[in-house]
């Protein structure tokens, strides 16, 4: 029993020692990590410097017309901060972007609606009938989103179409078939006022590059870049992610 | 000489194992993603770089995968989601979808021979996807893979197949029908299955950007079979008395996430596509609300140990403000 027992004290000890010995190895790898992204940061700072002061040429003039719709999700938390977001909407305005959907997780932004229309004047609410007119120079039409326009509607949506089928059920025609298929679904999210365009790109404030329930019906090819925090956002980088993605070139499966 | 050199290059690979073996444990540290989802993009665009045969690319990204699995396995992670073939990719050339449909029954077989890496890792695999726009030979050999490996349970391989978000979202939905008219039936006892008129009550919709507060939409009609929906006041009815006059249980959100054909496994942690492109295109964008997006540059036949391992890093990184984001949920 004693030798046992002398013998478990040396095997514990060192599986201690060993366990200890691998955190403080892993905290010394994301320590290394958070140092490289610190340096990435700050190359990024004087990037944006560069972009915005128009020495970089190719950033000057941006090709907008393959950006029909820009979507942005912002984390709740920094949401709150409504100034930032009205500076983000100001400086979307000053590219030149015409169509924008704010989205966050927890509705914040739709609270915050009165504020942002009162600050900026040239932005108008996108009413979900319009189709996606062309607009004079200096109006932005802008969507505020919220989960309920995402996973709960298309529990609604789903609702719809199952009193499509027990409206039906008692003609003679087979229609099960044709009542669910992804254009009933489409028309049923449009009819609760629930179905704005597809975003060609989605911009995230955040600290990691989640949707956080961005509507998922409307996400399908939609460019996902993260921005980084909302708080340290930069023109710069704006323009830039704008830039890179009128260089995409997609195939939609094909 | 070959002697040699052949016991040379063993030792390299048992220290490179070895190495390995300590990289995993000093990851495992920290939090270890479950559920990993890879959107294996590039194959075609590899062969072409490599002036191989298209079909030769897809054989690079098969040999990518399983190279991947082991990682992915060996540092504990259960469940591995690939997205295989889109329901979109049935648009590309009637030979390249052949090529493809071909080359996914053969490496099926290859992977039911004993002493394969499923059997190694104790895998089941899972067929994921509209199945029955498939091939009946690809169904018979997704059919027999599933079977041959159901007993198996240390880790678990989805598939996506003929896979598109939105055809499975549609497909959880009419899935929640039929288990709702079944509910109904089994109740009423078949009598008084009462048609209904075509309106619904005081259907609660979310805000329109133009009021404030939520909009009541007071019926939504079906005209020939088009909805069409009529703004009127603002009366509010709960949703339980609603059910009470329909006579069916309504389709909640439950039931549409039991029904989504990945309810099989917990969402995903991270999602890795690989040849730098940033978007999911159409692939679980209902499990990925919480769950990062990662795109190195590689190619997938080019994926390899360090990328997955970056990928977990970066996961880490995040994982404590997403625990949190999921908490409040």
């Amino acid at each position: 029993m004693g030798s046992t027992n002398k013998l478990r004290g040396p095997n514990c000890w060192t599986a201690q020692v060993g366990s200890f010995s691998l955190q403080l190895i892993w905290h010394f790898i994301h320590f290394i990590i958070s140092t490289c992204f610190f340096v990435l940061g700050l190359a990024g700072a004087i990037d944006s410097y560069l972009i915005s002061s128009g020495l970089l040429k190719k950033y000057n003039d941006l090709n907008l017309g393959k950006l029909r719709y820009l979507a942005i999700v912002v984390d709740s938390d920094e949401a709150r901060q409504t100034s930032k977001v009205i500076k983000l909407l100001q400086w979307l305005s000053d590219i030149g972007v015409k169509h924008v959907c704010l989205y966050d997780e927890e509705g914040v932004l739709k609270k915050s609606k009165d504020a942002i229309l009162e600050k900026l004047s040239h932005i108008r609410l996108f009413e979900e009938t319009d189709e996606i007119l062309p607009l004079d120079q200096k109006n932005l039409n802008l969507e505020l989103a919220s989960p309920s326009d995402g996973k709960e509607a298309v529990a609604k949506a789903a609702n719809l179409l199952f009193t499509k089928h027990l409206e039906l059920r008692n003609t003679t025609e087979d229609h099960w078939e044709n009542i669910f298929t992804e254009a009933q679904m489409t028309e049923a999210l449009r009819a609760l006022g629930c179905s704005g365009p597809e975003p060609d790109l989605l911009l995230v404030y955040g600290p990691a590059r989640c949707h956080l329930g961005f509507p998922p019906w409307r996400l399908r090819y939609t460019e996902i870049v993260h921005m980084g925090s909302l708080k340290s956002m930069k023109y710069g980088l704006l323009m830039k992610a704008i830039y890179k993605f009128t260089l995409v070139r997609q195939n939609y499966g094909k | 000489m070959q002697h040699g050199s052949s016991s040379s290059s063993k030792f390299m690979g048992t220290i490179c194992g070895f190495l390995r073996k300590c990289l995993f444990k000093a990851l495992s540290a920290g939090p270890i993603p479950s559920h990993i989802a890879f959107i294996m993009d590039g194959n075609r665009r590899y062969a072409k770089r490599r002036n191989l045969a298209e079909g030769d690319g897809h054989r690079a990204g098969f040999s990518s995968l399983m190279t991947i699995l082991g990682c992915c396995y060996d540092l504990g992670i259960q469940h591995t989601t690939v997205y295989a073939f889109s329901i979109d990719n049935f648009k590309r050339r009637p030979d390249e979808v052949q090529c493809l449909m071909d080359l996914m029954v053969e490496k099926i077989e290859e992977l039911l021979k004993t002493g394969s890496v499923l059997d190694q890792y104790g895998i089941r695999i899972s067929f994921i996807g509209n199945l029955k726009l498939l091939n009946e030979n690809v169904q018979i050999a997704a059919e027999k893979a599933m079977k041959a490996t159901a007993s198996n349970n240390k880790a678990v391989l989805l598939i996506c197949v003929a896979y598109t978000s939105r055809d499975e979202i549609v497909h959880a939905i009419e899935r929640s029908c039929e288990q709702k008219l079944d509910e109904a039936n089994a109740f009423a006892g078949n009598e008084e299955i009462k048609v209904m008129t075509g309106q619904l009550d005081e259907l609660e919709v979310p805000t329109s950007p133009s009021n404030c507060g939520v909009k009541r939409v007071k019926e939504v009609e079906m005209k020939n079979g088009n909805f069409k929906h009529v703004e009127q006041g603002s009366h509010q009815e709960k949703s339980d008395d609603i059910e009470k006059k329909h006579k069916y249980p309504f389709i909640k959100l439950v039931d549409i996430e039991k029904n989504m054909y990945m309810a099989v496994a917990p969402d995903p942690d991270i999602v890795i596509r690989s040849s730098g492109e940033t978007r999911l295109s159409n692939f679980l964008l209902w499990q990925t609300a919480y769950c990062p997006l990662y795109t190195p540059e590689a190619l997938w036949p080019d994926m390899g140990l360090w990328h997955l391992v970056w990928a977990v890093l970066s996961f880490q990184r995040s994982y404590s403000y997403l625990q949190k984001k999921k908490k409040r949920l």
